[in-house]
C-alpha cells in the first residue's frame, strides 16, 4: 500500500499523535508489570489499567497544569499520563528506594505533590470526598483548578460518594467525577450490584449533571473533558462523566476471572480496543503512517524496559526507612 | 535471538504450578495480549499472557505438567525471521534474579513439627483430621446453616465468586442465592442493614473481605450492634458474627495490612475471637453464629491455607472465653493469639533446645479475656513473654502484662516481656515489611531477657 511520505498538515496532528504514544505507553508498561508480577519481582496487589487508557490519556489532554488528579488502586495509567517518570512508578511497583515512595507505598499508593497526583487509594471510595477536598481547597484559595476525581462503578455503590455528591453541590466546587465503568467491580457485574446502572445519573438528586462517555474513544474522552473542565472552571460546581470502557486482564493479577467468558474480553478487544481503533484512524487521515507508528512504540519499548532495568537495579530502600515519614 | 518464556508466579506466595494447557502451538505467531497457556495453582486456574511478540519456537513443558516451578522456562519466543532449530539452544538469558521479595517470611504454610497439648474439652481417643484453616471455617458455616434456618451470609464475593478468599466454597451452591448474598461494596450499608435483620432475630453472618474494609463500617458495629442491648435494658438483641481475615497480609501495604485485636477488644458488648488453629477456627466460629451477642471474628489470610488436626465430631462446638495451653513447659509463659501463635510455639521448639521450657497458651478469644489461665500459668513459670503482631501501643500484650502485674506480682521473677509489630504503617518493600513484623528471633530475644540469659 503506497503510504504518503509525509502526513498531510493537520492541525491538531501532533496533539493526536501525542495522546497514541501516551496511551501505548499505559499498555506496554502495564504489560512489562505484569510480566514482572509473574516474575515474583512485584508482590502484593497489581491492578493493570489494560484496556482503559483512552480515559485517563482523553482527560490528562483536557486539562491544565493547575488541575488536581486523585484515584483509586489502579493508578499506574493515572501517573504516567500525569507526566510521572515511568523508572520512578515501576521501582516503586518492586518496592525500591527509587521508587516514588521509596518503595513503601507500592502499586497502590503513590504520590506526586509536582504533578498534582494525589494518589493511589487503596479503600474503594475513599478517595472521592479527598477528591472533593482538593476543588474546596482551590474554590477556598480562589485559582482556576479543578479537581479529577476518579474511581470505579464499584465505588460508585459507597455511601461517603454521595456525601461528598451533596457538598460539592451545595458549595459549587470545581471537581470532575469521572466514573470509570468497566463492568466490574472483581467479580461484581454491574447489573448484580447497581440499583441504577446509568452512573451518569447518580448525581440527579443533588442537581449534579452528568455525562456518558464512550470511554474507549480517546477523542471524545477529551472533547467531553473539555468541556466538563470548562463547566467547572466557570463556577457552576461539580460534574459527572461516566466513562463506558473495560478492563482486559483480571481485577489483580491472582483473579482466575471466571465471572466473565473469554469471548466477552476478545470481543471487546477486536472491536473497542483504545489504542489499536485510534491507530487505524490516525492512519485513515494520514496523520501518521504505519512506520510512524511503528517508531513510536519501538521508542515506547525502550523507555519500558529502561524503566524495568531501573525498577529491578534500584536498591531496596535501607532499613532506616522504617521509621521515617510517620509523623515529623 | 530467541528468549525464554518463563513459568509465572500468580500470587507473591506461588512457588510452583501446574501448566494445565497449552492454547498456543509451536510455529504460532503471538502478540502482546495473545493467551498462551493456562496455569493452575491450589487456588484457581488462570490463563498467562504474552508480553513480547514473535513466534512460539519450543514448547519445553507439556502440558499437564505438575510442579513446574516459577520462573523456569516454559518455551522459547522467536524473534521475526528466526528459524526455530537456532531456538534448540536459546541464547543464555539470565534467569529473573529471584528477590527477597518473592518469599515473603509469613508465607511458608507449614504447622509446627513437635506435639501440641490437645483440648481439655476432647474426649480420648477422637478421630482428627487434617484440615486447612479455610476449610473449617466453610465447614462451620456450612454446619449451622444446615441447622439452623435463621443463619445466613452476606458479603463482598461471598456467593458467585466463592469468597474472594475461597472461605466461603460452595455455600452458594447449597444454600441458594437468599442465604449467601452478594452485596455492593458497601460496608458501613450491609454492616448496619446486618444489624437491623439481627435486632429483628435472624443470625447474619456479615464478611469483610479484609478487617480493613470494616472500618468504613465502624460505626454500625461499635455504636449500633456493640451497644444496644444495654441501651434498650437488655430488651433487644443482636445475634451477628462479623468475619473476615485481619493483620497482615503479603506486600499489599499500609491501608491492606492491620491488626484491629485491640480496636474491638476494648469495647464492651462485643465478643472477640482471633484463633489459630484449625479446629479453633471451626469450634469458635460454631460458637460465635449460636451466641446471642454481637462477635467480632478475627481471622488470618496467611494462616487460611495452614492445616492442623480437626476432631471429627458431630457437633464441635468450643467455649468462647477459654484460652488453651497448646505446649506445657516450666520455665516461662508465652501468651499469645491467632499467626502469632505460630511464632511462639516456633520460639518455643528452639529454645527447648538451650534449655528454657516455654508454656504456650493460644489465647483464642481477646474478649473476655481468660485471665484465669494465664494468671496459673505465671504463678508457675514466674515469666512471661505476651507475642502478638499487632502495634505495641494499647495492645493485648499490654493489657494481659497489665493484669499480670496487678494479679500475680509477687509471683514475677522478670518484669513482662512484649514482642508486637513495629510502631509504623506497614511498608511496602519486601525488606522493609519483614522488619516491620515480629519474629521467631523477637520471640527468643525477648524470652532469654525475661529468664537474664542471653
Ligand atoms: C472499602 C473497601 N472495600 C472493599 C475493597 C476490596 N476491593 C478492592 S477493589 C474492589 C472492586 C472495586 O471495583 P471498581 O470500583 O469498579 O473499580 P475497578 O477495580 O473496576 O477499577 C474491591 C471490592 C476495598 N479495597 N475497599
Ligand atoms: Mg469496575
Amino acid at each position: 500500500m503506497p503510504e504518503p511520505k509525509t502526513a498531510p498538515n493537520i492541525a491538531n496532528a501532533e496533539s493526536l499523535k501525542k495522546m497514541y504514544a501516551d496511551m501505548l505507553l499505559i499498555r506496554r508498561f502495564e504489560e512489562r508489570a505484569g510480566q514482572l508480577y509473574g516474575m515474583g519481582l512485584i508482590g502484593g496487589f497489581c491492578h493493570l489499567y489494560i484496556g482503559q487508557e483512552a480515559v485517563v490519556v482523553g482527560m490528562q489532554a483536557a486539562t491544565k497544569p493547575e488541575d488536581q488528579v486523585i484515584t483509586a488502586y489502579r493508578d499506574h495509567g493515572h501517573m504516567l499520563a500525569c507526566g510521572m517518570d515511568p523508572k520512578g512508578v515501576m521501582a516503586e511497583l518492586t518496592g525500591r528506594s527509587g521508587g516514588y515512595s521509596h518503595g513503601k507505598g507500592g502499586s497502590m499508593h503513590m504520590f506526586s505533590s509536582d504533578k498534582k497526583f494525589y494518589g493511589g487509594h487503596g479503600i474503594v471510595g475513599a478517595q472521592v470526598p479527598l477528591g472533593t477536598g482538593l476543588a474546596f481547597a482551590n474554590r477556598y484559595r480562589g485559582n482556576q483548578g479543578v479537581s479529577l476525581t476518579y474511581f470505579g462503578d464499584g465505588a460508585s455503590n459507597q455511601g461517603q460518594v454521595y456525601e461528598a455528591f451533596n457538598m460539592a453541590e451545595l458549595w459549587k466546587l470545581p471537581v470532575v467525577y469521572i466514573i470509570e465503568n468497566n463492568q466490574y467491580a472483581m467479580g461484581t457485574s454491574v447489573a448484580r450490584s447497581s440499583a441504577l446502572q446509568d452512573f451518569s445519573k447518580r448525581g440527579v438528586s443533588f442537581n449534579i449533571p452528568g455525562v456518558q462517555v464512550d470511554g474507549m474513544d480517546v477523542e471524545a474522552v477529551e472533547a467531553a473533558g473539555k468541556e466538563a473542565l470548562a463547566y467547572c472552571r466557570s463556577g457552576k460546581g461539580p460534574i459527572i462523566l461516566e466513562m463506558k470502557t473495560y478492563r482486559y486482564r483480571g481485577h489483580s493479577m491472582s483473579d482466575p476471572a471466571k465471572y466473565r467468558t473469554r469471548e466477552e474480553v476478545d470481543q471487546v478487544r477486536e472491536t473497542r480496543d483504545p489504542i489499536e481503533h485510534f491507530g487505524k484512524k490516525l492512519i485513515q487521515r494520514g496523520v501518521a503512517t504505519e512506520a510512524d507508528l511503528k517508531m513510536v512504540d519501538n521508542e515506547i519499548k525502550q523507555t519500558v524496559i529502561a524503566s524495568a532495568e531501573f525498577a529491578t537495579t534500584s536498591l531496596e530502600p535501607g532499613p532506616a526507612e522504617l521509621y521515617t515519614d510517620i509523623v515529623i | 535471538m530467541s528468549t525464554q518464556i518463563l513459568m509465572p508466579a500468580l500470587s507473591p506466595t506461588m512457588e510452583e504450578g501446574k501448566l494445565a494447557r497449552w492454547l498456543v502451538k509451536e510455529g504460532d505467531t503471538v502478540k502482546s495480549g495473545t493467551i498462551l497457556a493456562e496455569i493452575e495453582t491450589d487456588k484457581a486456574t488462570m490463563e498467562f499472557e504474552a508480553v513480547d511478540e514473535g513466534r512460539i519456537g519450543k514448547i519445553l513443558v507439556p502440558e499437564g505438567s505438575e510442579g513446574v516451578k516459577v520462573n523456569s522456562p516454559i518455551a522459547t519466543l522467536l524473534a521475526d525471521g528466526e528459524d526455530a532449530s537456532s531456538a534448540a539452544a536459546p541464547s543464555a538469558k539470565p534467569e529473573a534474579p529471584k528477590p527477597e521479595a518473592a518469599a515473603p517470611a509469613s508465607a511458608a504454610p507449614s504447622a509446627p513439627k513437635f506435639e501440641i497439648a490437645s483440648d481439655p474439652s476432647l474426649p480420648p481417643g477422637t478421630e482428627m483430621v487434617m484440615t486447612t484453616v479455610r476449610d473449617a471455617l466453610r465447614d462451620a458455616m456450612a454446619e449451622e446453616m444446615r441447622r439452623d434456618e435463621l443463619v445466613f451470609l452476606m458479603g463482598e464475593e461471598v456467593a458467585e465468586y466463592q469468597g474472594a478468599y475461597k472461605i466461603s466454597q460452595g455455600l452458594l451452591q447449597e444454600f441458594g442465592a437468599r442465604r449467601v448474598i452478594d452485596t455492593p461494596i458497601t460496608e458501613h450499608g450491609f454492616a448496619g442493614l446486618g444489624v437491623g435483620a439481627a435486632f429483628d432475630g435472624l443470625k447474619p453472618i456479615v464478611e469483610f473481605m479484609t478487617w480493613n474494609f470494616a472500618m468504613q463500617a465502624m460505626d454500625q458495629i461499635i455504636n449500633s450492634a456493640a451497644k444496644t442491648r444495654y441501651m434498650s435494658g437488655g430488651q433487644m438483641s443482636c445475634p451477628i458474627v462479623f468475619r473476615g481475615p485481619n493483620g497482615a497480609a503479603s506486600r499489599v501495604a499500609a491501608q491492606h495490612s492491620q491488626d484491629y485485636s485491640s480496636w474491638y477488644a476494648s469495647v464492651p458488648g462485643l465478643k472477640v475471637i482471633a484463633p489459630y488453629f484449625a479446629a479453633d477456627a471451626k469450634g469458635l466460629l460454631k460458637a460465635a453464629i449460636r451466641d446471642p451477642n454481637p462477635i467480632i471474628f478475627l481471622e488470618n489470610e496467611i494462616v487460611y491455607g495452614r492445616s492442623f488436626e480437626v476432631p471429627k465430631i458431630d457437633d464441635f462446638v468450643l467455649p468462647i472465653g477459654k484460652a488453651r495451653v497448646v505446649k506445657r513447659g516450666k520455665d516461662v509463659t508465652l501468651v499469645s493469639y491467632s499467626i502469632a501463635v505460630g511464632l511462639a510455639l516456633e520460639a518455643a521448639e528452639k529454645l527447648a533446645a538451650d534449655g528454657i521450657e516455654c508454656e504456650v497458651i493460644d489465647l483464642r478469644t481477646l474478649r473476655p479475656l481468660d485471665m484465669e489461665t494465664v494468671i496459673a500459668s505465671v504463678k508457675k513459670t514466674n515469666r512471661i513473654v505476651t507475642v502478638e503482631q499487632c502495634w505495641p501501643v494499647c495492645s493485648i500484650g499490654t493489657e494481659v502484662s497489665a493484669q499480670v502485674v496487678a494479679q500475680a506480682f509477687d509471683y514475677l521473677d522478670a518484669p513482662p516481656g512484649k514482642v508486637t509489630g513495629k510502631d509504623v504503617p506497614m511498608p511496602y518493600a519486601a525488606n522493609l515489611e519483614k522488619l516491620a513484623l515480629p519474629t521467631v528471633d523477637d520471640v527468643i530475644t525477648a524470652v532469654k531477657s525475661v529468664c537474664y540469659r542471653s
